[in-house]
């Protein structure tokens, strides 16, 4: 596999183990880039010459692979933004602006990143309304009783992750939005930036009216990502941004909107990273989402046994089989960051911080954590050069003489 | 079997002052303080001084981060305290030049010589860096200015 990503195929003794943050690109995706660049580039939507032609069924075609992707069976319903922080502000901006009023309630949970965090947050300010943040067990889940308590009549927006990125544990997204269904009538909003590259999305199943994602963490290029919508909350919504492409007359004194997806995507599009992400899922679904979860589900498995078995390692989160190919752990005695960097050294990649979650960071009393996320190009000699690094660093730090 | 950079980066004198940090704690009756954090790690420092005449009568430091950060604040306030405000900007100023590879009078640092590999690691300047700026800002709020 690794021979496939050209970067980590240059580089043998790197064990890149932040795929958490940003994925490596496999060859086919930069193929895919430079072929649209080389062959097909134009502005879309033109129309008056062949070229624009073929750059716009480029751009339509990685729509649909990417909406199939996702079990998205109406693909004007995917509109393609710069990535998940983006999809989640517009969800923010045009539906929460138009909808929340002084007095409502937003619901986010104590796991969320600060992208489906902070926008909830801001808007509340900005509304007068509500905002409560739903608390986690102590080993890293959704409480789901506390979360349903929480919902009631005045609850308009319900904001919570497909996959904690600080910790990796997988949240009962059906579950959740049935909950939420149940007891209120609030807007669904699931951050899957890190469920899409490592699980199947299944969105017309799942039960929520929104979902997003972001392409440079599942092979793809940096800079293209998703927002999954229902389609009748779609057409409700007021733009996010105006511009060329999104409008259908504009007159002096009033414009009329284009429609879906265009209606959300002002300006010239983002073509060639389209065209990426498209080739993106493709080399995905060669390998199968099923066969990706259960690989990095092998590999954390084995990472969570090495590293509980070194003296004052603790790894955070719910047990290995309820998360995707993340180990987010602490050692006593040492910081992350002096972690990160003797293990850097030995050429092992891992985030050490607080994952842009310090609501989480707070509630496991942790200041950060260290965090290695395994994907489709990790095997256990990366596991194993976690572990011999760790030992090091304990070796360095205390004189550690760690078992395991 | 040690990786020697890794060794040379976290040499005795360091990993002392982490284990053990000298001047950790608040200051009662300090009229100068500021505290800095690092955004992408959320790590903390805080410094108070006791400021008088221009000199820093003494200086303690609080907070939580990595190693660097920690020995960083220990050695600082050691090195600081009956300093004078201006000697103490210069030598901060000193160790700012260290770590970014600029020319500097390696007699100035003393025991901050110890900090020297941590220009070979850009992401962890700012840790050493951090509890300097909290100073300076400190020193900034205690309306003595420097003689």
């Amino acid at each position: 596999m690794r021979e496939r990503f050209p970067l980590l195929a240059a580089n043998p003794g790197l064990h890149y183990l932040d795929s958490a943050a940003t994925s490596q690109k496999p060859r086919v995706v930069l193929d895919a880039m430079r072929e649209y660049y080389e062959r097909d580039n134009a502005n879309p939507h033109r129309g008056a010459y062949a070229l624009s032609v073929r750059a716009t069924d480029c751009y339509h075609e990685a729509r649909a692979k990417v909406a199939k992707f996702a079990g998205l069976a109406d693909a004007d319903c995917l509109v393609f933004t710069r990535g998940t922080t983006e999809s989640l502000n517009l969800v923010a901006s045009a539906w929460g602006r138009a909808n929340v009023r002084a007095g409502d309630e937003i619901v986010v949970t104590a796991m969320d990143h600060h992208a489906n965090f902070v926008p909830w947050q801001q808007l509340a300010r900005e509304k007068g309304a509500l905002f409560r943040i739903a608390p986690i067990t102590h080993d890293g889940q959704v409480d789901l009783d506390a979360l349903g308590g929480m919902l009631g009549a005045r609850t308009r927006i319900v904001a919570f992750p497909h996959v904690s990125n600080a910790l990796g544990t997988v949240n009962p997204v059906r579950a959740i939005a049935t909950l939420v269904r149940e007891r209120c009538d609030a807007l669904v909003v699931c951050d899957g930036a890190q469920g899409a590259p490592h699980l199947p999305v299944g969105f017309d199943d799942l039960g929520v009216d929104f979902y997003a994602f972001s392409g440079h963490k599942m092979c793809g290029p940096m800079g293209i990502g998703a927002l999954l919508g229902r389609r009748a909350i779609l057409e409700r919504m007021p733009p996010y941004q105006m511009g060329g492409d999104m409008i259908e007359v504009v007159g002096d004194e009033e414009t009329t909107w284009n429609v879906l997806p265009h209606k959300f995507e002002a300006g010239t599009p983002n073509v060639a990273d389209a065209v990426g992400l498209g080739a993106a899922v493709d080399f995905l679904e060669g390998i199968g989402m099923d066969a990706v979860l259960a690989h990095e589900r092998a590999l954390v498995a084995v990472a969570d046994e090495r590293l509980r078995g070194l003296d004052g390692v603790t790894v955070h989160g719910p047990a290995a089989a309820m998360r995707s190919g993340v180990a987010s752990f602490t050692v006593a005695g040492i910081h992350p960051h002096d972690l990160a960097t003797i293990l850097d050294e030995r050429g092992v990649c891992i985030r050490a911080g607080h994952h842009c979650a310090q609501p989480l960071m707070r509630r496991l009393d942790v200041a950060a954590t260290a965090r290695a996320s395994f994907y489709v190009y990790n095997d256990e000699s990366d596991v194993e050069a976690l572990v011999s690094g760790v030992r090091e660093a304990q070796r360095i730090f205390d004189g550690h003489v760690a078992r395991g | 079997m040690i990786d020697p950079r890794s060794e040379a980066l976290y040499q005795e004198t360091i990993l002392d002052h982490y284990r053990r940090p000298r001047n950790k704690g608040e200051l009662p009756g300090a009229n100068a303080r500021a505290t800095v954090t690092n955004p992408t790690c959320g790590d903390e420092i805080g410094v108070e001084a006791i400021v008088e005449g221009g000199m820093i009568r003494d200086v303690r430091f609080t907070g939580q981060g990595c190693s660097i950060a920690q020995a960083s604040a220990s050695m600082m306030t050691d090195v600081v305290r009956g300093a004078t405000v201006g000697a103490a900007r210069r030598t901060g100023e000193a160790l700012r030049r260290l770590l970014a590879g600029e020319p500097v009078t390696r007699d100035a640092l003393g025991e901050l010589l110890a900090f020297e590999a941590v220009a070979r690691y850009p992401a962890r300047v700012g840790c050493a860096l951090m509890p300097w700026r909290a100073l300076d800002r400190a020193l900034q709020t205690s309306g003595n200015p420097a003689p």
